[in-house]
Order: structure tokens, then sequence, then C-alpha cells
């Protein structure tokens, strides 16, 4: 299968609906079994309803416009994706982190989150907050435009959490997820950032690697694979970096459409359910991070974001309206594709959760 | 009985051979997951070492578990490739070694 360069949505393919997601997420296997309920696994552990344990991170998407259109995406974030946030809903992001002190890092994220127009003076005025700003840049995009090869440098001002994907420490796995070219471009960008001293030692500047696998196959063991890619990209590049986070690729959006195009679904699923482990469904991000999505509404995570399921406060379902004491004490909602952030090690936007 | 042999889904029910002998199954996983753990090797070396053995023993239920251990554990595949290189040049040295058998016992035999 290529690499289209067109999102689902763009495509009017049937998976763009969010709510045929789900529907295939329900769907019964081949023998006609069900995979058991996500809630009932929870049941079993005495995890359900599954709560809050204290919101310490907001996580934004500032939007889905990308120059990426990656296999896995599981925001269907691409080119022709034209939802950002305005100022004015960042202004409304700003308003609730000033009276919510409880909340010490933000973690923006996209698509490219700096595709956004308005996405440097967000991070200047995050910044004044003194709140830990997380970005989640794809190395690409400090190549993709004259306009963003400052990038580092701008992220070094304000003292940015740099978190940046990178599949493999070889061109074959990088550019089959993410495209052609894309692993030379992200080696350039990751030198640039080194050049700058992100990922070098008692910098202060943290250079974070995301790794997610190109296939139908789960991470394992997050400190081996990090030392192998700190050994194969400092020898075959010089390249820096901190920690290698270890992302199991959840069963929606176009990840969910590689797996069903391959044949590879029902396995996958399979494999999910069975690596269920109870230590990492208690350590889900979900219980400490609240995501707001590019027009404001409030959501668990980034991937009940993208399938539009949002947060079950009634009254606070939008930043307008954000109260994270009432938001604290909400049920977080769940479906099958939480399988993916609880199984073996567990997964979450910080990496494995089992520690 | 199962019009083949081999079918994938078994590979999974793997662990219900207890069922019949609880106690030597049961010693047989304690001890094949302490084997994989992180040691002297590292949990990579040693899913490509089961992967070389698992086509050296031409167990399918191995090749189907181990290709894709070894890909959850990082391993690329030139990696993956030069492993059964491995077992391939000792299954073919195998053979080819007794080749010295034979030439003792031509040479025994013969004038």
């Amino acid at each position: 299968m290529g690499l289209s360069t067109k999102s689902l949505k763009g495509q009017h393919h049937e998976l763009a609906d969010s709510l045929y997601q789900l529907t295939v997420l329900q769907q019964p296997t081949s023998h006609g079994d069900q995979f058991p309920a996500f809630a009932a696994r929870l049941k079993e552990h005495d995890l359900y309803p599954l709560t809050p344990t204290g919101t310490t991170i907001l996580q934004i998407n500032v939007g889905k416009m990308c120059n990426q259109t990656c296999k896995h995406c599981h925001v269907d974030a691409g080119p022709d994706r034209k939802e950002i946030m305005t100022r004015d809903t960042m202004q409304l992001c700003l308003d609730a982190l000033q009276h919510s002190p409880q909340i010490t890092t933000v973690d923006l994220t996209g698509g490219a989150p700096e595709m956004n127009p308005d996405f440097r003076w967000f991070v200047e005025e995050l910044s004044k907050l003194g709140r830990q700003v997380i970005v989640r840049c794809n190395l690409t995009i400090i190549l993709a435009n004259k306009k963003y090869h400052d990038l580092p440098e701008f992220f070094q001002k304000h003292k940015v959490h740099v978190v940046s994907s990178l599949p493999y420490f070889m061109a074959s796995r990088t550019d089959a997820q993410r495209g052609d070219g894309v692993f030379e471009k992200s080696i350039k960008a990751l030198q640039m950032l080194n050049a700058v001293s992100y990922g070098k030692k008692g910098s202060g500047l943290l250079l974070d690697l995301v790794y997610n696998p190109s296939g139908a196959f789960l991470p394992s063991g997050q400190k081996a694979m990090e030392a192998e890619f700190k050994r194969r990209l400092k020898s075959g590049y010089g390249i820096e970096f901190n920690n290698l986070f270890c992302i199991t690729n959840l069963p929606i959006s176009r990840f969910l459409d590689y797996l069903v195009q391959s044949g590879n679904y029902e396995g996958y699923m399979q494999k999910l359910v069975e690596s269920f482990n109870p230590v990492a469904a208690s350590g889900v991000m979900c219980r400490n991070t609240i995501s707001v999505g590019w027009d404001g509404y409030l959501y668990d995570c980034d991937f009940n974001q993208m399938l539009d399921l949002k947060v079950a406060n009634t009254a606070q379902q939008h930043i307008r309206d954000f109260e994270v004491q009432a938001l604290d004490s909400r049920h977080i909602i769940l479906n099958q594709h939480c399988y993916g952030c609880t199984a073996g090690a567990g997964s979450s936007c910080g990496g494995e959760t089992v520690k | 009985m199962e019009k083949t042999y081999y079918n994938p889904a078994d590979l999974s029910k793997f662990g219900s051979i207890t069922e019949w002998q609880p106690e030597l199954g049961r010693k047989f996983f304690d001890y094949y997951g302490e084997v994989f753990k992180d040691g002297a090797l590292t949990e990579r070396e040693k899913s490509l070492i089961a992967l070389a053995v698992a086509h050296a023993v031409q167990c399918p239920y191995c090749i189907d578990a181990y290709s894709t251990d070894c890909l959850q554990k990082g391993a690329d595949e030139a990696q993956m490739m030069e492993a059964l290189h491995v077992a391939a040049a000792i299954k073919g040295g195998a053979a080819l070694v007794h080749g010295v058998q034979m030439m003792n016992k031509v040479k025994e035999v013969s004038m």
C-alpha cells in the first residue's frame, strides 16, 4: 500500500466518520465472538468507573493541519485539513490555566502545531505563565519552509520541551510510516536541534523521541529500545537525545484503516486484549490529563477527541467553562480503543506507564 | 481432527498444554519466561536466536511468534535475515561436516 497524501476526510472515506470507527471497534470477530468490553476488564480490577487522579497536564490540539500524512495518524491530519485553533480559543486556554495552578504542563500537539499562525504567540504567552511547555514536533516541519527554519532557536528561547516522532533509526521503516524522504529530513532537523544544545547533557533542553511501531505489532522494552536508538543515531548521524517514549498505535482513524486494509485488524485487537495489564490500566494518562480540541471542546484524551467522545461532565465540555476541580470528579469515557493504552507495559504520550 | 496439521489460532492456545499436566506445564512456562529476560544477552539478541532456531527446527508457530517479537524488540530486517543465515550455515555445515565421516568410510573400504 502506498502512502496517500490525502486524509481520510479528504478521501470521503467511511473511517473519517468517528461513529463508523466506533462501529468497527464493536464488531464481532470472524468467529462470531465479541472482544471483552474494556469497561468490563476494568471492573474485574476495581478500576471502574475510571476517574482522574488529579489533572496536571493540559494537552491542546491546536489544529489538524500537517505537512505530513502519516499512515498511522490517529488525528487523520494532513495538508488538506483546515481545522485550526483560533487565537480567541487559545486565550480561553490561557484563562483556564491562570485559575488552574495545579496544571503544571501544557502539551501542544496537532497536526503540526507550528503550522497554526498563532503558534509562536501562544508559546510565548504560555511561557509567561511559567508552565512547562511541550511541543510535539514532527521534525520535518523545521525544514518544510524558510519561515520554520528558526524553530530550534525559538524552542530554545522558551525552553520548550521538544517531543518528536521517529519510528525507527533507519529510513525504510520511518518512510514506510511517515512518507518518502521523512527519515532524511528528520535526521537533519534533529541535527539542527542538537546544534542549539537540545538533547545535550547539562543543557536543560529536553529532546525526547517517540517510537511508534511501523506495522501491526506492539512496542516492547522501552529501555532497551532507547539504548538501541541512542547507539544507532549517535554512531550513524552524531545525534543525541534524552528519552525514547514507546507508544502503542491505537486502532482508530488511519491506523484502523491500515489494520482493516491489511487484514491485520482482528489479530491486532486480539493481541491488545490478550496483553491487557491492570497495572498499566491504573496508570493511564487520561487520569492526569485533559485534552482540548482545536475548537475548544474538552476530552479525556487525544484519542477520545478524534472519536468525538467529549468529557462526561456536560457543564464543562468547553474550555470556556473549564473548572479543574469539577472535571476531576468526572467518569472517564471508555471504549474498545482503550485497550491500546493498557497493553503490556502500557502506553501514553510519555511512553510506557509501568515502570 | 483439523484438515491441516497447523492452525495459526493454536499459537495463542499454547498455554493450554498445562491443562493436562499443570505442574510440568507451569515449570516449563516459568523457565521459558526466565530464559527470555534481559541477562548477559539482551532480549533482542535472544529473540534473534529464537528466530534462527525456529527456522532450524522449522516450527511455523515459532516463526510466526518470533518474526513479530523481533520487530517488537526493534530488530531490523538485515539482522533477522543474518540470524537465519547463521541457522542455515549451521544446518548446512552439520550436513557437510559428516562428509568427513563419509570420506573416512570410503577410504576404509577402498583399496
